[in-house]
């Protein structure tokens, strides 16, 4: 379908692009999610009163997460240059790309990552404490397993706005999909490369939601009989 | 209630006082509160609240005692001072021979694993199955996998849900799901359980087979259960000594018998009221007036316990002082094993009869109370 409309040329960059893209959303979102999900259990956790109570960190954790979050992506990937630097030894280009990228994403998925959590019936932990679980047995044995679902749900939400963010982050020379588009199909006034570079994402983020939700429902066993 | 005009045998001295309790022999007590008070701190918007106040409770080894009492009696907070899910303001709570209150967060789980709990809603894993949540205690306990197997299958037999192994929670009925309840709060092989008003999002039947299994493990496992519940039942169909709570006090406690037969404490006669006829039907009710008027009836409610529960007491009274007697409502039942009736009678109204009544039913070894006057 593609190579009529598009020349080999175009093909190729196209798959280039679609590799980078989903090369910075893979190690953003694992890297993202190795800061976001233990930051976003100890968000749930640490109130006044909880599990692992420290209402101090927790406000300044969350004040924190809220400036990240709050700040435009556009912004945030140049506002962080100098820490781009020093983390990847480059500002340019997709490696360097994947640090802004990894940047907003861990904020983003501790938060969701606390509302999965909170979720979780207190009865439930009442119950394990009962039992004399500690509260790291808690979090292992009851919130996370129990939280799984929404977790899962979570993540595929947190990848779909990555491969959004991705497509900005051109701008530092980060390739992928968006930046293809906004040289090619925008500037270049190549309106069939941005219709394809839509396509592309549009399928991936479809791939990628009926993935989430597939294994959200296998994971769910709260709706069975 | 309509003011109940008590001629029942008074009080023992001192007794309904705060934390009148008579503790059964402290050695034998399995759990035991000594003057115990709770405060919540007070938040934003509102005030510190007191919970509980001068508590004192023994729970006999054994034994199966009840706690009732309303919502915000206090009988949660109660409840969660024996594990240790709440701290105590003041006093001791001792479980087992173990100062619950003196025990660190490493200790208190520790002591935690001897003492099981169920509660209203089971919370139960949804994501575990039947087998899975009987586990989880014992994963917590860190118990080999192949021991965890050959502890957890005994259990589900023991509360019949063999055949539910590999069933999830949403699988299972209400009473399923607190049958699972009770064979997780059993893995740690515990020498207390806690109920925390187990069968109380229960029908009526599914209560019944819960209450049964509860009776069951207490007497072929020695497990001494200390449950807390709203209703009247369920401490009639199961416990030994009952405890009634009011306003975070213990206003009552004794045997269950005892606290049916001779209530003495406003807030038992009204728990009790629904359960034993001592509510009369509407009409009646209605027409009841505190004082005698001429040509009125007296209202009296006879107690039968024990050995005379049986007797024709109606019939002596009435040859013995040649009146009619004229049977408004009546109930026979069973409490703790022993036969306990209720019986609701009209007679003469005139001081002497009444009189005269409530003295021969005395000598036959009854309580009687005249409730009212009808004309």
């Amino acid at each position: 379908m593609f190579p009529e409309i598009l020349s080999p040329a175009i093909v190729d960059l196209l798959i280039e692009a679609t590799r980078q893209t989903l090369y910075m959303v893979a190690i953003s979102g694992l890297v993202g999610t190795l800061i976001g999900l233990p930051l976003g259990v100890f968000l749930a956790t640490s109130r006044s009163g909880e599990l692992f109570a420290a209402p101090w960190l927790n406000h300044t954790l969350g004040l924190v997460v809220n400036a990240a979050r709050s700040t435009p992506f556009i912004i945030l990937v140049v506002a962080i240059i100098p820490f781009t630097r020093l983390i990847a030894g480059t500002s340019i280009g997709t490696n360097a790309a994947i640090v802004p990228l990894t940047v907003a994403a861990a904020p983003f998925i501790a938060r969701l990552i606390e509302a999965a959590i909170r979720e979780v019936d207190q009865g439930l932990v009442e119950a394990a404490r009962a039992m004399g679980a500690s509260p790291l047995q808690i979090v292992r044995k009851v919130l996370l397993p129990e939280a799984l679902p929404s977790i899962t749900l979570a993540l595929t939400l947190a990848v779909v706005s990555l491969l959004g963010y991705s497509a900005m982050v051109g701008a530092v020379g980060g390739g992928g999909l968006g930046d293809l588009g906004i040289r090619f199909g925008y500037q270049r006034f190549m309106p069939e490369v941005m219709a394809a570079v839509v396509i592309v994402l549009i399928v991936l983020v479809q791939g990628v939601q009926s993935v989430g939700d597939l294994l959200a429902r296998r994971l769910d066993k709260r709706n069975r009989g | 209630m309509n003011a109940p005009l008590s001629i029942l045998p008074p009080p023992p001295a001192s007794a309904g006082a705060a934390g009148a309790i008579h503790p059964v022999t402290d050695t034998a007590a399995v759990i035991r509160f000594e003057g115990v008070e709770k405060t919540f701190p007070a938040r934003s918007g509102s005030g510190a609240v007191s919970a509980l106040t001068d508590v004192n409770l023994a729970v006999p080894e054994g034994a199966i005692v009840g706690v009732i009492g309303r919502s915000g009696a206090g009988k949660s907070t109660l409840i969660r001072l024996v594990n240790g899910l709440e701290r105590p303001t003041a006093g001791r709570i001792v479980v087992d021979g173990t100062d619950i209150t003196a025990l660190s967060e490493r200790g208190l789980r520790q002591a935690r694993r001897s003492i099981g709990m169920i509660f209203q809603h089971f919370n139960l894993l949804a994501r575990r199955t039947a087998f899975e949540n009987v586990a989880l205690p014992l994963e917590i306990a860190g118990i080999p996998a192949r021991e965890i197997k050959s502890r957890v299958e005994p259990l589900l037999d023991l509360v019949g849900l063999a055949d539910k192994r590999d069933r999830y929670p949403a699988e299972l009925s209400g009473g399923q799901k607190q049958r699972v309840g009770i064979a997780r709060a059993l893995a740690t092989r515990p020498r207390v359980l806690l109920s925390d008003e187990a069968t109380s999002a229960l029908d009526p039947e599914t209560t019944n087979q819960i209450l049964a299994l509860l009776r069951k493990v207490n007497a072929e496992l020695k497990l001494t259960v200390l449950l807390i519940t709203h209703e009247m039942a369920v401490i009639k169909a199961v416990a030994d000594r009952v405890a009634v709570l009011d306003g975070g006090r213990i206003v009552e406690d004794g045997s269950t018998f005892d606290i049916f037969a001779r209530p003495q404490h406003p807030t038992t006669r009204s728990f009790l009221s629904a359960l034993t006829g001592s509510t009369l039907p509407p009409h009646l009710a209605d027409r009841l007036k505190p004082a005698h008027t001429p040509g009125a009836e007296a209202v009296v409610r006879i107690v039968f316990t024990g050995t005379h529960a049986t007797d024709p007491v109606l019939s002596r009274v009435s040859r013995l002082l040649s009146i009619d007697i004229n049977i408004i409502q009546a109930q026979v039942d069973d409490i703790a094993g022993q036969p306990f009736g209720v019986i609701v009678v009209s007679l003469p109204g005139d001081a002497a009869t009444v009189a005269g009544v409530t003295n021969a039913i005395a000598r036959l070894g009854l309580a009687s109370e005249v409730i009212g006057y009808v004309s």
